[in-house]
């Protein structure tokens, strides 16, 4: 595959930063796109160049590391993948690919293709967690808990941080990320006992932050790789308000 | 934002039905109508309610817009290509035509019955035919109403989401309830401006 790359390179966090054209004629279609950047990368260190900076962990889909924006979609064209699972036969030969690093006030940009996703560690630091004693692990089974509810928690739990959810938004909100974690307490009994500090902490601090609001848009849903739902944004809001 | 707009969904159907009466030929039942929303006492703090709301609406509307922007100062170079509720996109184009035709209806009728600007407040079946019968008021008035439909069709199953009332079988329910809310409100008030312009 023959491909030009349009990728944003930016020295550090206070450089200004532009788009560097790479013209790539040895793509083969069975790469990942993290593997293309890795031969880009090669054939920059080759040439004494500096290789583009960007985020990437497990590459199995589960870290939530690798994101970029890829012309136009975080993660890149294909619904509920992350980057690390997007493969280069998704990508049309001769297509020029414009990769852009997450745009939003929260998430600055450190170099190239990285940015600070700290403000999402601010965040679940805020209440997303329950405070239990520390020592052996208790019987899993000793508190029932309805299957729906088991299933919709993990359903939620399965948020990996990613940020795509930011990066879709209109208006740089964080609320699929928040609610998710919201979520996966409120529907538990286990996290019922810190509901409302949980979810006045995290709301509060995402404001703080600087993350936009909410307008029910739906592109977080549409771009989310771990598919999760915008019933989350409606019970957060309900355990919102039921926390006042 | 989304109690005080749906306070404005519960009262277009009202001002609607209201309207209807513009089509009789005799002007007593619109004029009526008129008076009675102008000085029965329950009407009259309900109107109280529905200026706080509009109020509400446009003002915190602009500061959440406003906040929006500034959460990403620094855009993409390719628009985003997600599939999204289309219309949710121009929620503030949209509400700021409806906004500046609101201003316009006013003057033309509100601010008459205040006594801010001269006119006849006794007879605004009148004053609206004699509106309808000039054009550009008429196109005015469909291409308002055109993006009020917009507008609404966001709105009224946005609101729910908001107030966190979303269901399995009900929140599509809504959905359909918020493409015929959006349709047929405009649509009645573009059949009384068409039908006073073209036919009477």
């Amino acid at each position: 595959m023959k491909l030009t790359l349009k990728i944003w390179r930016q020295k550090n966090a206070r450089a200004r930063g532009t788009f560097v054209t790479y013209r790539m004629d040895d793509v083969s279609p069975e790469m990942s796109f993290l593997e293309m950047l890795d031969s880009l990368n090669k054939k920059l260190v080759e040439e004494n160049l500096e290789p583009v900076a960007f985020d990437h962990d497990c590459r199995e889909g589960i870290c939530g590391s690798c994101g970029m924006y890829i012309n136009g979609h975080p993660h890149g064209p294909v619904p509920a993948i992350t980057t690390c699972h997007l493969s280069m036969r998704h990508l049309r030969d001769g297509e020029t690919i414009w990769v852009e690093p997450w745009r939003a006030k929260p998430f600055p940009v450190i170099k190239d293709l990285i940015v600070d996703r700290s403000a999402f560690d601010k965040i679940q630091s805020a209440g997303g967690f329950i405070s239990v004693n520390s020592g052996g692990a208790p019987e899993a089974n000793s508190i029932p808990v309805k299957r729906k509810n088991a299933d919709d928690a993990f359903d939620s739990a399965i948020c990996i941080g990613c940020g795509a959810c930011v990066a879709a938004c209109k208006n740089a909100s964080a609320m699929l990320f928040v609610s998710a974690k919201i979520s996966q307490f409120a529907l538990l009994p286990q996290g019922r006992t810190e509901a409302k500090e949980r979810v006045r902490a995290m709301v509060e601090k995402m404001d703080e932050l600087g993350f936009g609001n909410c307008s029910n848009t739906g592109a977080c849903e549409a771009e989310c790789p771990k598919q999760i739902k915008l019933t989350n944004i409606a019970r957060l809001n309900r355990e919102y308000y039921k926390a006042y | 934002m989304a109690l005080a707009g749906l306070f404005l969904l519960l009262f277009l159907p009202v001002h609607l039905v209201i309207n209807l009466m513009l089509l009789k030929s005799d002007p007593d039942p619109f004029n009526t109508a008129a008076h009675f929303m102008a000085t029965f006492p329950l009407v009259k703090i309900v109107e109280i309610v529905l200026i706080a709301a509009i109020l509400i609406h446009i003002c915190y509307g602009i500061y959440l817009q406003i906040m929006n922007w500034l959460s990403r100062p620094a855009g993409y170079a390719v628009r985003n290509k997600s599939e999204t509720a289309f219309f949710s996109r121009f929620m503030i184009w949209t509400g700021a035509s409806v906004l500046t035709f609101l201003v316009l209806h006013f003057f033309n009728f509100y601010f008459i019955r205040l006594g801010l600007v001269e006119g006849n407040a006794e007879d605004f079946y009148s004053v609206a035919h004699d509106l309808f019968s000039i054009p550009a008021y008429n196109y005015i008035y469909l291409t308002c109403f055109m993006l009020l439909g917009l507008h609404l069709f966001h709105a009224f199953s946005s609101a729910f989401q908001t107030l966190g009332l979303n269901h399995r079988i009900w929140t599509p329910v809504v959905n359909v309830l918020a493409w015929i809310y959006a349709i047929g409100i405009p649509a009645g008030f573009a059949f009384i401006s068409i039908s006073l312009w073209l036919f009477r």
